[in-house]
């Protein structure tokens, strides 16, 4: 079968692919685009390692096809940071410990970026189940809690 | 210890791999590539215990696309009655385990593989091989397993004298069980049981290597042991080791269970058939099914003690289910039960049972946890029954130091009783509770203990001096959870410059010497030593240079704060020397700085914890929540704080999903019914509170920093403590794990 001609924005750069009907975005991201900062825990939308903004909204990339990019804009760990300047939410996440293995912390990061575009200041709870789809299995979640509410405190004090 | 400055040991800085890691650069095992890369499939049996009369591949290898088919036949051969030990493995069960020989042995057993252009035709090349199985009863649960007439999973294994799923036992004891038991003024004497539950490492197996022209092997993967790795690959295939590349891939997450391997040894024999490089990549499925789990259990403890909390007898018999092969972690709970008190009548007997499930693996502090969610809930009762604190009675039972192990050892530092005053002085402990907050809400509180070995073995670094004046090292082992960062700690503050300055790696087994396996608790304990004797011996060479261009004696110069300088007034006047200097002027002054130290380290003493808990019981639906958590653990010296408290959190957080929501559940023909995450519950982000980490250092005095492994012990309290806590709210005791909804509403509607 031909392949689906596939043109998109990502991390603000457009780009075309051609793919299979049956593609996911993650094979497609992982796979001929070759970025690898996306990770697959499950493909099945349960552990958020896969996390991607479309549009601005937040993804499991391993449950949308490949040719629902078209004329979208797709947002990625590789753009989280601006040229060599890390987001406020990776520094302060290196600052205080936020990771351990890494597997799931661009999808965390992702997670966490959207759930702050949307609530600039969340309490713990808000945060928790903000990040309720990342599965993270090393940390115990503890310091990732407090460098997301740490991070939002100096986003709001930079933003005034 | 050393008495030293503590400018960077302490420090809470940034690791040396953490801008990969926060910005997607970082390399996992399925991240690689190779040119003219083909894609791996494994066939997997669709019966949980049948036995192969034969497999056709032609079917497969005729198919367009397909380059390679393997099965067992081309696997070095290893026969059942000769044991290969490889480590605590046997490679006649990581064979059959990697791939089916005689039988398929568990739903998911490998059975063969295919080698193709991409994934699509290695899928339907799979579907070509025809397998001709006799299908067989299967046996998954313990007690179906040792029944009389239960399926025998291998007709060579006998116990006492009879066709048994029994592989093996252990027993340790001590004293006259029952005297001990006719000295008790309380006895108390109960059966638990837990399931099989996952490790849940993020990151599937996977793997990429390269059987080259020349018979040159490499392979880029995850692992806890990139030597393991070799070893394991050499065995099965054949190939020297020095043929053998093993490239450390980030590794997201292994907790014990990537100590063996599934995959390596497969995929360099489809690339020795293939001529191309291969490329495998587990599914969830895949790992859920057929890689770990953890041992499910059946436990019998009983415990006497005297009116006055002295504990005199405790016998413990372990029914651990191995999964297909032997392999049962059996050295936990028959160890680690009642090892952090003097009991001195102890008879504990573990059972390594076989049956058709995926073989288990190694999973955090193995064993101990189930051991002592029986033997903690049993002292919890025994407290209640005699109206003592249970804190001051494990105080009063504590094992001191010179006491006699009955695992053997005898205990150097014994700091078991301070995990329990940090607890009972804490603010967390003395807190009021509320135990009735609300209709249909009860509350409670509970404490446990728990003992782990800890290990020490070998470890091999390599410090070297870059000729611009910084420093380098490479340690020989995959750092799961921030040991480069606790090791560039020690570096830069044993070498006296910023942390900055150092930069950790790790190495392949090809460019560092031998380095056991990140297992144990072991990691930060042995290669700190390594990396400081390292040191130790850089700075000798320092200021043995700094003595040659003084033209001095190199006993008159000191190391101080990254720079050589004389020792004394009599040494002469000089004007310091940096290590940038030194390094400048390395060549002329006879040649690169660096040095490797390798050695079998000793001196790891055992860690203690103790946990409090308060949960919280919605009684009509079931549902268990914990509301505050407190682990205090001895660390003998937190290299890096932050990474230390993030094993004690994440230990934890492992153990209420253990305790709470995890579990394999399997249909009637023996098939995991729950093989993802959505039905395999791990705790998620919202499912947790704070867990409040007590870091107690109190330094062991056999190590030069004072550290004591820190990465197990926290698994092993969180169920018996949970379990306390849920009794202190309901007053009904659970001896069955986990405590999940549907479970608690049953024993709260249950007449008793």
């Amino acid at each position: 079968m031909a392949k689906i001609h596939v043109s998109t924005t990502i991390n603000g750069e457009p780009l075309e692919y051609l793919c299979d009907a049956s593609a996911s975005m993650l094979d497609i991201l992982r796979g001929p685009l070759g970025l690898t900062g996306t990770k697959e825990g499950c493909g099945t939308g349960d552990c958020g390692a896969c996390s991607v903004t479309v549009d601005g909204r937040l993804m499991c990339s391993c449950l949308m096809l490949a040719v629902e990019a078209e004329g979208k804009q797709i947002g990625t760990i590789e753009g989280m940071a601006q040229g060599g300047e890390l987001h406020p939410l990776q520094q302060k996440f290196l600052e205080m410990a936020a990771l351990q293995c890494g597997i799931c912390t661009p999808g965390v990061l992702i997670s966490a970026r959207s759930l702050l575009e949307k609530n600039p200041d969340p309490t713990e709870e808000e945060v928790r189940f903000g990040l309720a789809g990342n599965l993270c299995r090393c940390t115990g979640y503890d310091k990732i809690v407090r460098a997301v509410m740490e991070t939002a405190a100096e986003m709001r004090e930079a933003a005034r | 210890m050393n008495e030293m400055s503590t400018k960077w040991i302490g420090a809470r800085t940034i690791r040396p791999d953490g801008a990969d890691k926060v910005t997607g650069r970082a390399q996992y095992s399925a991240d690689y590539n190779m040119p003219g890369m083909v894609w791996g499939k494994i066939l997997r049996s669709p019966h949980a215990h049948a036995a192969i009369r034969s497999i056709d591949t032609s079917k497969a290898e005729a198919l367009p696309g397909v380059k390679a088919v393997v099965t067992a036949k081309d696997m070095v051969s290893f026969p059942v009655d000769k044991a290969v030990a490889l480590g605590i493995q046997d490679m006649r069960w990581m064979a059959r385990n990697m791939l089916a020989h005689e039988k398929a042995l568990f739903h998911g057993h490998p059975i063969a593989a295919v080698a193709a252009i991409n994934e699509q035709v290695a899928a339907e090349a799979c579907k070509l091989i025809v397998v001709d199985y006799e299908v067989l009863p299967h046996a998954i649960e313990i007690e179906d397993a040792i029944k009389p007439d239960a399926p025998i999973l291998h007709d060579f294994m006998k116990h006492e004298g009879k066709p048994s799923n029994i592989a093996g036992t252990m027993v340790l004891k001590a004293g006259d069980i029952e005297n001990g038991f006719a000295e008790a003024d309380v006895v108390v004497e109960r059966t638990f049981t837990t399931r099989p539950v996952h490790q849940g490492y993020i990151e599937p197996h996977a793997c990429t290597v390269s059987y080259a022209a020349d018979g040159r092997v490499t392979i880029w993967s995850s692992s806890q042991g990139q030597f393991m790795v070799r070893a394991m690959t050499s065995l099965l295939t054949g190939i020297p080791q020095s043929n053998i590349r093993a490239i450390p891939a980030e590794i997201g997450g292994g907790f014990g269970a990537k100590t063996i391997v599934y995959l390596e040894p497969v995929a360099v024999l489809l690339s020795k058939k293939s001529g191309r490089p291969v490329k495998i990549v587990m599914s969830r499925d895949d790992v859920q099914r057929a890689t770990g789990p953890a041992p499910g259990s059946l436990m019998t403890v009983k415990i006497g003690a005297k009116k006055d909390g002295t504990l005199v007898a405790a016998k413990g018999d372990f029914y651990l289910q191995a999964g297909c092969l032997p392999g049962s972690p059996l050295r936990g709970p028959v160890g680690c039960s009642f090892a952090a008190y003097a009991i001195p009548n102890v008879l504990s007997t573990g059972y390594d049972v076989v049956s058709n499930r995926s073989k288990v693996a190694a999973y955090r502090a193995p064993g101990a946890p189930h051991g002592a969610f029986a033997a903690e809930t049993v002292l919890d009762e025994i407290a209640e029954k005699l109206g003592l604190d249970p804190l001051e009675m494990r105080i009063r039972n504590s094992v001191k130091p010179g006491d006699k192990a009955i695992y053997g050892a005898v205990f150097g530092d014994v700091t078991f009783t301070e995990t329990v005053d940090a607890i009972r002085k804490h603010p967390h402990y003395k807190a009021p509770l509320d135990k009735n907050p609300r209709p249909g809400v009860k509350r409670g509180r509970g404490v446990a203990s728990g003992f782990w070995y800890n290990a020490g073995g070998e470890s091999s670094v390599q410090v070297n001096i870059t000729e611009d004046g910084n420093v380098v090292v490479t340690t020989g082992h995959p750092d799961v959870g921030g040991s480069r960062a606790s090791i560039a700690n020690v570096v830069a503050e044993l070498i006296g410059i910023e942390h900055g300055r150092v930069n950790v790696i790790i190495g392949d087994t090809q460019t560092i010497g031998f380095s056991n396996l990140t297992g144990g608790s072991r990691v930060t304990f042995a290669s700190a030593m390594v990396a400081t004797a390292s040191c130790e011996k850089v700075i000798g060479q320092l200021k043995d240079r700094a003595a040659k261009i003084w033209k001095i004696d190199a006993d008159a110069v000191k190391w101080e704060d990254g720079m050589a300088l004389p020792a004394g007034d009599n040494a002469g006047k000089f004007p310091p020397l940096s290590l940038k200097e030194l390094a400048a002027k390395a060549n002329e002054m006879g040649g690169p700085i660096g040095t490797q130290v390798q050695l079998n380290t000793t001196g790891a003493d055992p860690g203690f914890a103790t946990h409090c808990v308060d949960v919280e019981v919605d009684v009509d639906l079931g549902i268990i929540r914990v509301l505050r958590y407190t682990a205090a653990q001895d660390v003998g010296r937190a290299l890096h704080p932050s990474y230390v408290e993030g094993q004690i959190q994440g230990g934890v957080v492992q153990g209420i999903g253990w305790a709470l929501s995890e579990e394999y559940l399997y249909d009637k023909n023996g098939k995991v019914d729950n093989a993802t995450f959505l039905d395999y519950r791990m705790p998620v982000c919202s499912d947790v509170p704070m867990i409040e980490a007590l870091v107690i250092e109190i330094p062991n005095s056999k190590h030069p920093q004072g550290v004591r492994g820190v990465g197990e012990a926290p698994i092993v309290p969180p169920l018996a403590a949970i379990a306390n806590a849920v009794y202190d709210a309901l007053g009904k005791r659970f001896f069955a794990l986990p405590m999940s909804p549907p479970k608690v509403t049953e024993r709260l509607d249950a007449a008793d």
